[in-house]
């Protein structure tokens, strides 16, 4: 592992108008890393994945990717970079194929060949796709929608992909699934993974360091384990 | 039966004392301030015979006494179904195509007439529909785009007497750069705020062309645009190229007919390029769009440009054969007129849109007898499209489609 983190945020604030949601907020992800983001409703994880991709303007700080400051970088221009987010609730083209879909996340690709190799292979990682491949994205169920909003954001290409809440409103034998894929991107592509959660348990075993977020600041950070046995974590997110 | 009959007397008889209601004011209150029953209650028993018949009709069905009658004719509407989906597509272009080029010689000129019209609106539904129903923004403005372009001509004509063929292009660029100008600002909106928007541009457009005396003559219009010049081939002594003013309807009939499909052309390829997935995937999901690396911004101008240059070519073509262009050709209702053209017939679909301003421009013709009752009965029409076909008379097919998929 290199000692310069591929992502970084040095003491970032945004918000939307007067409402300030992220009140200094710095964080470091290693290359190869999953990095987990933990926290209540309405604490900023979203707002920071919002803010790293440019969708939400920072207001103070600096976002650094691979050592580069990309503050002013337009959001469309980081797939190209290899900085790829899956939003929460999947938001997938729900008129369009499963297909099309994975076509959009290659939009910023030329290479028509590799791109149909490319989902090829999606649909090897993710039969169901295959299968689904001419259905509308919408018709598809809550898990199956989110495997193609992850291979939507594979299609990209990423270095490091930004994952918001992959387990929302999914049965729990579906999320287990969803988890699976999720250190399998990692460990057999090598994508690092910045991972946003409120189910604290799940995220903290996949990952190998957290970050607590309450209120727009970061509260706690430290190895997962760690965080897995800290008193005041399994008080607070663990539910014990 | 009369179970179902007892299920809906209620909402029924609601539904007809609604309607009484509503037809009164409208047929007996005169506007010397005397209020009469008569006429009302005649036009009331009318209709409320009618529907009952209906209502009675629609019970038998529902209670299956009628099976013996309607299993044949869905039968029949099912066959026919299949075969005309059997059918390959070029076979209904060609087809269309075919009918479209004899159609002048069958009719006379007014039925030549309504036809022009009839591709006129299918270039500006086509044009609106890259807008509306690929990039997924309501413009409730788009017939400004249609007035620059016939004043356009209109006064590089007459006061720089300038051809129709120079202006064609000179057309589409004001436009484009009058869909670029309102669409800068406005594109930062979104869903019912652009809609707002560009209703008030549209409105001050038309309001410009309106008040701009020395340049446009305001609300008196520009009176005699030269005709469009063509030159024909004459071999009286050797070979040679002689000017014509169009004069002919039919000529004009086929150029029509050649700007329609080099437009249905156009929007055709747009869908099934790169710029028509960035559309699509705009008006599906727009920050996930951003987040797949679309540059919305671009793109949302892009269509709204594309579409403004459909305009701006049909209205030339208005504008040279009406040889007269008025602010009062370009209202909020002309707009609202192609808006519904494209919602009718099925955003997104090219088919559905020529179905669609068929169906707008040439029913009204038809009933030109019911002449006041016109707004009536469409609103009825569409009212009854919503009901039963949502996704318009030919709804857009999304199915793989696209040309690089059939490999995948
Ligand atoms: N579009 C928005 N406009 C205004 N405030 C917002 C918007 N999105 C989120 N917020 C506010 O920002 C704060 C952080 O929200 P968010 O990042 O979505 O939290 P989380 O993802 O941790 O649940 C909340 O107080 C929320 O109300
Ligand atoms: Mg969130």
């Amino acid at each position: 592992m290199s000692t310069q983190p591929i992502l970084e945020l040095k003491n970032v604030h945004s918000g939307y108008g007067s409402i300030k949601a992220l009140k200094g907020i710095s964080l470091k992800v290693m290359p190869g890393e999953i990095v987990a983001i933990i926290g209540a409703n309405g604490a900023g994880k979203s707002t920071t994945l919002m803010t790293i991709c440019g969708i939400v303007k920072v207001e103070k700080g600096e976002i650094l990717y691979q050592g580069k400051v990309i503050n002013k970088v337009p959001p469309e221009k980081l797939p190209t970079m290899g900085l790829c987010q899956v939003p929460e609730g999947r938001r997938i083209f729900p008129r369009l194929t499963v297909m099309e879909n994975l076509r959009l996340g290659a939009f910023y690709r030329d290479d028509t060949n590799q791109i149909m190799k490319d989902i090829q292979y999606s649909y090897e990682m993710f039969p169901i796709l295959g299968e689904r491949k001419s259905q509308k994205g919408g018709t598809l169920s809550g898990g199956e929608q989110q495997m193609l909003a992850i291979a939507r954001a594979l299609m990209t290409k990423p270095k490091v992909l930004l994952l918001d809440e992959p387990s929302l409103g999914l049965a729990p034998i579906i999320v287990q699934q969803i988890f699976d894929i999720i250190s399998q991107i990692n460990k057999e592509e090598g994508v690092t993974i910045l991972l946003v959660e409120q189910n604290a348990n799940l995220a903290l075993q996949a990952a190998s360091r957290g970050y607590v977020v309450e209120t727009g600041e970061i509260t706690l950070e430290d190895e997962a384990q760690a965080l897995l046995s800290n008193s005041k974590i399994r008080e607070a997110y663990l539910g014990e | 039966m009369i179970q179902e009959f007892k299920k809906v007397w209620k909402p029924y008889a609601i539904g007809m004392l609604w309607l009484l209601g509503l037809l009164w004011p409208l047929l007996g209150v005169h506007p010397d301030g005397t209020m009469t029953f008569q006429t009302t209650f005649i036009v009331w028993r009318y209709i409320l015979a009618g529907s009952f018949v209906c209502l009675i009709i629609y019970l038998i069905k529902v209670s299956g006494s009628l099976k013996f009658i309607a299993d044949p004719i869905s039968r029949a509407v099912g066959n026919i179904k299949t075969t005309s989906t059997a059918l390959p597509t070029w076979v209904w272009i060609t087809a269309v195509l075919i009918f479209a080029l004899i159609y002048p010689q069958f009719t006379g000129r007014y039925g030549t007439d309504v036809a022009i019209n009839v591709l006129l609106y299918i270039c500006l539904g086509l044009g609106l529909n890259v807008v509306v129903g690929l990039a997924g923004m309501l413009d409730l403005g788009y017939i400004a785009f249609y007035g620059v372009g016939a004043y356009t001509y209109a006064i590089l004509n007459t006061t720089y007497g300038l051809g129709f063929w120079v202006c064609l292009p000179l057309s589409a660029l004001t436009a484009c750069i009058a869909g670029c100008i309102v669409g800068y600002p406005t594109l930062r909106m979104r869903g019912d705020y652009l809609a707002i928007v560009t209703l008030g541009f549209g409105e001050i457009i038309r309001i410009i062309l309106n008040n701009w005396m020395e340049l446009t003559n305001g609300p008196n219009g520009i009176l005699g645009i030269k005709s469009i010049g063509i030159f024909l081939p004459v071999f009286e002594n050797g070979f040679t190229f002689e000017h014509f003013w169009m004069k002919k309807l039919q000529l004009f009939y086929y150029f029509a007919l050649g700007l329609a499909i080099v437009a249905a052309i156009c929007v055709q390829r747009l869908n099934f390029s790169r710029v028509g997935r960035a559309w699509e995937s705009i008006r599906e999901d727009e920050t996930a769009a951003e987040l797949m690396g679309v540059n919305t911004f671009i793109y949302k101008l892009l269509a709204y440009a594309m579409g403004a240059i459909f305009a701006g070519l049909a209205g030339a073509f208005f504008a040279a054969r009406m040889r007269f262009v008025s602010p009062e050709s370009f209202t909020f209702l002309e707009s609202a007129m192609v808006l519904c053209m494209v919602v009718l017939g099925g955003m997104g679909s090219i088919p559905g849109i020529i179905l669609g301003v068929a169906a707008l421009i040439a029913l009204p013709e038809i009933f030109r007898e019911f002449e006041s009752y016109r707004m009536l009965i469409f609103g009825a029409t569409m009212v009854i499209m919503m009901l039963f076909r949502p996704a318009g008379l030919i709804p857009a097919k999304r199915v793989g489609t696209r040309s690089e998929e059939k490999e995948g």
